[in-house]
């Protein structure tokens, strides 16, 4: 039994939030590009540098054994997190960019013929449309818009049209970076399956805040980063069918992914190895563990309950700014984007700068979206379940007045 | 360039770099530097459509930022627009500084300085979105 989710017991345990920043305590609202590292996690990559440094796999003493042995338990954390099958099915890359990559050029390159389409949706980030272009370009197939509504949700009607044999690939966030949209992920695998496309869910921003089920979301691709998830940058994951990670070519040679090297030939290792060519990140295993467990310890329901209590208090703080517009607001999200007309974005975030508050403006890599909408950058809160009715109220007042100052 | 004429503005003749020292060090905290910044831009007219086109364009800003130059008898007359109000503002402080100047005080003014008098120093930043120190180096880069 978890305890009730107590703010002000989880805002202690971020150092990073205890500062300063243009003279004023820091109100950090942008957990959705990089979110704060928990005390735990800090700890376990200074104390694996400070007494388990070893490399993995390879060697015969005992500090190796036990970096292996800690490093094999913590792809069964992500693996449990997750609720995949087997633990083979969980490959580490440096993040959610990689991992994407790495399925487009092994699954993908492999897989695809002249004529073949990817569907990516409109509503996407360029690290799960850009992969997709180049294998496109090297494949002869084609990338495949899926549009958006106004309201900033997937057209639907559109995605079951575009359906069809040519389809091979779907590429769809689980929730989007820029209105936090959550896709109907359930919805889209079922229809996919149906004409044998696999489904690459890019977990990035959902991973952070819904209890992930593989299984359930019948995703056959499933990736996301460490540093969204509270762990260190530099680490991430990508989760696999093992029947579609099997048969998939290596990507990237090198040492631990090969079972026998030899000049006539060379034979590769079985999963994951197969696709962690080289020394891995260790301490970024081992701390995306930590942060995965200390996750699980809190009251993850009440963390979000917490945060969707902010988000409203925010919107309804700010409603009344003249000429403010919110960008698809979506009833469950941990984020929001809004505009105000006739200002530019860079000069709000600016001026919310100078009074502590950090937030992201601009087109948060998410071109296609906003060409689609037609803005040129949103100003977009990010919560995380580290911030406080304090910070909102900064953050309330300091657009009021950065408002009234333009 | 274009055949049109570029607009006049006050700054560099009007309102000098001197001036502007003056008033900013007057100011009294972010907030009314940012006002005074802002104000400044207020002063300064539009860029007609003519110029607003690719060619003219300043890369490495989060705005959009236009600079344009005409030079006669070796002077240089700058004029830059933005859609950003706090851009707008600190080009005019950059306006002020080079306006009808010849290559050689273009090369010899010390910006940092100047942005430093101004407490400005962070916007010249290269990490900053501003776009600052990219029209302050098309500048430099005219008068070379």
């Amino acid at each position: 039994m978890t305890a009730q989710f107590d703010i002000n017991q989880v805002y202690q345990q971020f150092p990073a939030l205890q500062q300063n920043c243009n003279g004023q305590p820091l109100v950090y609202l942008d957990s959705a590009a990089t979110a704060q590292k928990p005390l735990a996690v800090i700890e376990t990559i200074q104390q694996y540098y400070s007494g388990h440094n070893a490399n993995v796999h390879r060697g015969s003493h005992s500090l190796t054994a036990s970096a292996t042995a800690k490093f094999e338990q913590a792809r069964q954390t992500v693996q449990q997190f997750i609720h995949a099958q087997h633990s083979c099915e969980i490959i580490w890359t440096r993040g959610a960019t990689e991992a994407l990559n790495l399925i487009a050029q092994t699954y993908a390159r492999q897989t695809l013929q002249p004529g073949d389409e990817i569907l990516v949706s409109e509503l996407e980030h360029h690290a799960n449309i850009v992969p997709w272009q180049i294998v496109a370009e090297q494949t002869g197939a084609n990338v495949v818009k899926i549009p958006m509504l106004p309201d900033c949700t997937l057209d639907m009607d559109a995605f079951h049209q575009l359906l069809t044999n040519k389809t091979k690939i779907v590429a769809i966030a689980h929730i989007t970076n820029v209105t936090g949209t959550r896709n109907p992920i359930e919805a889209i695998t079922t229809a996919a399956h149906h004409y044998n496309a696999v489904v690459v869910v890019d977990g990035a921003q959902g991973i952070v805040h819904e209890t992930v089920d593989v299984q359930t979301l019948d995703a056959d691709f499933y990736v996301f980063s460490g540093h969204k998830l509270y762990a260190p940058a530099g680490i991430g994951v990508l989760y696999g069918k093992k029947a579609l990670l099997e048969v998939m070519p290596p990507w990237h040679g090198g040492g631990k992914m090969v079972e026998k090297v030899s000049f006539s030939g060379t034979t590769f290792s079985a999963l994951p190895g197969k696709f962690e060519a080289g020394t891995p990140n260790v301490a970024g295993s081992l701390a995306l563990a930590t942060a995965i467990e200390w996750l699980e310890s809190l009251d993850r329901h009440g963390a979000e309950q917490h945060i969707a209590q902010l988000r409203q208090k925010a919107i309804e703080g700010i409603s009344e700014i003249d000429d403010l517009r919110i960008i698809g607001l979506q009833e469950h999200a941990s984020l929001f984007s809004f505009v105000v007309d006739g200002v530019h974005h860079q000069d709000i975030a600016t001026l919310l700068d100078q009074q502590g508050i950090a937030l992201r403006a601009g087109h948060h890599c998410a071109h296609p979206m906003l060409d689609a909408l037609g803005l040129t950058g949103t100003l977009r809160v990010s919560l995380a379940l580290y911030n406080t009715e304090q910070d909102v109220e900064r953050f309330i007042a300091a657009l009021h007045k950065a408002c009234s100052l333009l | 360039m274009t055949d049109a004429t570029l607009p006049q503005h006050p700054f560099g003749t009007e309102i000098t770099a001197n001036d502007i020292v003056e008033q900013m060090q007057a100011a009294n905290g972010w907030e009314d530097r940012y006002r005074t910044v802002i104000q400044l831009g207020k002063k300064l007219p539009a860029l007609p459509e003519t110029f607003k086109h690719e060619e003219l364009k300043v890369s490495g800003c989060e705005s959009q930022v236009w600079l344009a130059h005409d030079k006669q008898d070796g002077q240089f007359h700058f004029m830059a627009d933005s859609d950003s109000r706090i851009v707008r503002g600190l080009i005019t402080l950059v306006l002020a500084a080079y306006e009808g100047k010849n290559a050689e005080e273009i090369r010899a003014f010390d910006i940092d300085t100047y942005f430093e008098q101004l407490g400005l120093i962070a916007h010249l930043s290269p990490s900053r979105g501003n776009g600052l120190k990219a029209i302050v180096e098309q500048i430099k880069t005219l008068a070379n």
